[in-house]
């Protein structure tokens, strides 16, 4: 049960107060980039949500069971990113042999991922807040579906604010990040919701 | 001259990070104190620096096929020192730095100006070019930060100036108050630039032959 808990909390806490694009600001670029039209924004976030616990899943053991034996945990910034890097490669190669549908829907995206920050930093974060296998998998999916929440949100908004009459100064990105602003003040609204749920 | 063109082109003109709009996520996430803004820009610029600097010697020697890889490692190695440095000598900025010093690895600024620059130019123009662009960065980081301080706590750099009178307004150092704040300052020096805010610079993003199937793929 306490382990269930636990996940519950983390799922919930990824989503909606510790949101990763709104609150802990990983992936800015492709959330000012690619959150143009809804499809662009659902399929980046759902592969963005793919590439975080396949890499969760990967790095995991190579810290715990590679990195630590040998004594040579500061070197996870650099074997982190090759490890991404090599397994976004990897599933784009394989994707594009045996799942073709899917390599269409989502491929594009794939090598825009590896050089986002929510990727790397999700599997620093679950090394240095000493999550489980378990807890890091479910840390790297809730971070992957706030992602994709916000990403869908968000495309909604721009292209309302595509209609508007907005100010010549602030055209372009400036009204961007500023939508982006009230939009994270939203989100304020589900503080403590978490704790409320299940008893801190 | 040009060498001095190299160095100033990235303070304002082609400012990384307010112009090319360039590694956005620690200009949001580390601004809650100018402070903090200066050591992140800091810790940056010596990397960018460095990279640039064993980039543009390993130009010839870096097949062309792998270089992003190779850009990534040398990137990577550069952050593991300085994160080292840090933790050892200034721990209570790294502490508030936090994972942000790790991702500046994939900081699309570094990246970016390894293979816009330093992989095409000789060494000197490179180094003064990554310095140029670091404190560019810097500048910016430094100016968002002391906003979001002044406004949120009504300090700047830890000193209180603002006077008691005045409620300060938590907002500015929550979360959508960065972003707020970025937006505001972009808008400030697309007027004063007289330039309209560009879109992400694309020429620039080491990505951006995957990026543009994507924005086709979206018009369809």
């Amino acid at each position: 049960m306490e382990l269930v808990r636990n996940l519950m909390v983390i799922l919930f806490t990824g989503i909606l107060t510790e949101n990763f694009i709104l609150n802990k600001f990983y992936g800015i670029c492709p959330f000012l980039g690619v959150s143009k039209t809804t499809g662009g924004a659902v399929g980046m976030g759902l592969a963005v949500t793919a590439v975080m616990v396949g890499a969760s899943a990967v790095t995991y053991p190579i810290y715990h069971y590679v990195l630590v034996p040998l004594h040579i945990e500061y070197l996870k910034t650099i074997c982190f990113i090759l490890v991404i890097a090599a397994f976004v490669q990897t599933i784009e190669m394989v994707m594009k042999k045996h799942i073709p549908p899917l390599y269409k829907t989502l491929g594009v995206y794939l090598p825009l991922i590896t050089t986002n920050c929510a990727v790397l930093g999700v599997t620093i974060i679950n090394i240095d807040s000493g999550y489980s296998f378990i807890e890091a998998l479910m840390n790297a999916f809730s971070g992957g579906i706030g992602f994709l929440l916000v990403m869908l949100i968000f495309s909604g908004v721009r292209e309302r604010i595509s209609s508007c009459d907005v100010p010549k100064a602030l055209e372009g990105t400036p009204i961007t990040l500023i939508a982006a602003s009230l939009t994270s003040l939203s989100f304020v609204g589900f503080s403590g919701i978490v704790d409320g749920i299940f008893g801190g | 001259m040009s060498y001095m063109k190299e160095f100033t082109k990235g303070l304002i003109k082609e400012n990384p990070n307010l112009v090319m709009l360039l590694g956005m996520c620690p200009t949001l996430a580390v601004t809650t104190m100018a402070s903090n803004g200066l050591g992140m820009g800091l810790a940056t610029t010596f990397v960018l620096v460095c990279s640039n600097l064993v980039i543009s010697l390993l130009k010839k020697v870096i097949p062309d096929t792998v270089r992003l890889p190779c850009f990534i490692v040398i990137i990577a190695g550069f952050v593991t020192f300085v994160s080292i440095m840090l933790d050892s000598f200034l721990p209570d900025l790294a502490e508030s730095l936090g994972v942000f010093l790790s991702l500046i690895t994939v900081n699309c600024i570094i990246l970016g100006r390894a293979e816009m620059f330093a992989c095409k130019n000789k060494v000197l123009p490179s180094i003064l070019d990554g310095l140029g662009m670091g404190l560019g960065f810097t500048g910016s980081l430094i100016v968002v930060g002391a906003i979001r301080e002044l406004l949120g706590t009504g300090k700047i750099f830890g000193f209180n100036v603002a006077p008691d009178f005045i409620e300060p307004m938590t907002i500015f150092i929550l979360p959508a108050g960065g972003f707020f704040t970025l937006g505001c300052v972009i808008a400030i020096l697309g007027v004063i630039t007289r330039k309209k805010p560009k879109k992400p610079d694309c020429a620039a993003c080491p990505v951006r032959e995957s990026c543009n199937k994507t924005e086709s793929r979206e018009v369809t």
